[in-house]
């Protein structure tokens, strides 16, 4: 079973949003959708100063076997993205909710935020997948 | 879904299992890159018992080649010994490749593609009228592939004196029988190693022994990556019924000597020549970061081609792959990743040989 953290907010698009309580948050793939790929030897990172919004792709992660877009599960402006993915991808498979991390937003509407799927309704949903 | 010999031990292993050609097999144990990296430092196994053993025995089992095969089995001198080879159509397109054994002029093993089955054996019975020979499918055989540079002595180490004494002096492209085994010095992935086949019902304690001796399973994702590295051609990918050897990489498997050898499908391959093969197959490596996938296209100064196999190359740590170009294409190229223009170089298609890089 893959791990859904509860402290963590989540879109139907499988990247999960971390509030990191300083008027930022923390975004990155899920464990369900990391293990779906395989091992990553790519990931293109969003823009620092992009602006996104809701449901564009802002980046792509590519595994040997496949490549899939990252969405902005969230609208708001990119003010970090983790460098360290560059030279190690395979962090988003051994770590996808600490050290493979991808980007950081700052939400255009705390609002949205909010409106994200629960822990609980999104393992529903990767069960319904299953 | 069909299951080899193997499935409840892929299964005991923590395989993620796919659907390959109507067979349910392993794609990984786990990780795709450290099965593929166990390979090239040291030793994996692959179960390829959903490939097809055939055995032609017979008095006319060796002009029955001579005919269905673009490669001439008349280069077999030496029991044992291997040939790789297409099988065309009429038209020079490619129903199958194949490994071909010599054990006698009246006795060959085949091993052909599992996906193929059906249609490789309709058109083998059919070739066959007019011949004296007979067909046999071998299902009762499991297949296992021990590939990297540690696979022949682990699996030394498991043999006793007298087998061991026959399998150690085989050269590469070779095979012996050797009690109910046949054990051949092939592979599918630029490493050395054997491809064993035994009786299907030993599969349980062979799979525990090689695992015992530190050679563990590899599922289907590594051999793609691995063979790709090696430039070794997948059929139904780099070639299928609509392509000639001659602009998939593979006229040098075709012998054109002697020029009275009528094999089926020589009539086409001679026309193409004379009015100029149009395309080439090459390979690519990606210059910049991304990953190269199949049925990308490719532009160059010629014109367009086309990825036929594309992925990203644990040994080398940059994307490669191999493309269908035009004649004239030169050393340089772009990919279309995704709508952008990504410069590539165009090389020989291999990549990886004995764990080593062999680009300049």
């Amino acid at each position: 079973m893959s791990k859904v953290p509860a402290n963590l907010k989540y879109a139907d698009s499988h990247e999960w949003v971390r509030d990191n309580g300083d008027g930022t948050v923390t975004i990155g793939i899920t464990d369900h959708a990391q293990a779906l790929l395989g091992d990553l030897v790519f990931v293109e990172l969003p823009e620092v100063g992009a602006n996104l919004t809701t449901g564009t792709e802002c980046g792509v992660v590519e595994s040997v076997k496949a490549a899939s877009d990252i969405y902005a599960p969230i609208s708001g402006e990119v003010v970090e993205v983790n460098e360290e993915l560059d030279g190690s991808p395979e962090l988003v498979n051994s770590d996808p909710y600490e050290t493979g991390w991808i980007f950081k937003l700052k939400p255009a509407d705390a609002s949205e935020v909010a409106a994200l799927l629960t822990a609980e309704a999104y393992g529903e949903l990767v069960a319904s997948e299953a | 879904m069909q299951h080899t010999p193997f499935y409840q031990k892929h299964l005991e292993a923590g395989a993620k299992m796919v659907d390959f050609a109507g067979w349910e097999m392993p794609i990984h144990y786990g990780s795709q890159l450290q099965e593929h990296r166990q390979v090239r430092s040291d030793a994996g196994m692959f179960d390829v018992s959903h490939m097809v053993v055939l055995d032609l025995q017979g008095a006319q089992a060796k002009p029955y080649l001579l005919k269905l095969l673009a490669n001439n089995v008349d280069k077999l001198k030496e029991s044992g010994k291997a040939l790789y080879s297409c099988m065309l159509n009429k038209q020079g397109g490619v129903i199958d490749d194949l490994l071909v054994y010599y054990l006698s002029d009246t006795a060959y093993r085949i091993v052909v593609n599992a996906g193929t089955r059906a249609k490789d054996l309709a058109w083998m019975q059919q070739q066959l009228q007019g011949f004296d020979v007979q067909l046999t499918e071998r299902s009762d055989l499991a297949m296992l592939a021990v590939q990297g540079p540690n696979a022949r002595a682990k699996v030394f180490s498991l043999m006793p004196e007298n087998e061991m004494a026959l399998a150690e002096p085989l050269q590469p492209f070779y095979g012996a029988q050797i009690g109910s085994w046949f054990i051949a010095r092939t592979g599918y992935t630029g490493e050395d190693g054997f491809e064993l086949m035994f009786p299907a019902e030993q599969a349980n304690k062979v799979w525990d022994a090689l695992v015992g001796a530190g050679i563990p399973p590899t599922g289907l994702g590594a051999r793609d990556t691995l063979r790709l590295e090696a430039g070794m051609n997948l059929y139904g990918t780099d070639m299928d019924e609509t392509t000639s050897p001659l602009v998939s990489g593979l006229g040098w498997t075709i012998a054109w000597q002697p020029t009275e050898r009528e094999f089926i499908g020589r009539k086409a391959l001679e026309a193409e020549k004379a009015a100029g093969v149009k395309q080439k197959f090459v390979g690519l490596v990606l210059e910049g970061k991304g990953v190269l996938r199949n049925h990308m296209k490719v532009t160059c100064e010629a014109g367009e081609g086309e990825i036929t196999s594309g992925t990203f190359s644990p040994s080398l740590g940059v994307a490669i792959a191999l493309a269908r170009v035009p004649a004239a294409c030169g050393e340089r190229c772009s990919i279309d990743i995704r709508g952008k223009l990504y410069p590539a170089k165009v090389v020989k298609p291999v990549f990886v040989r004995h764990g080593q890089s062999v680009l300049s």
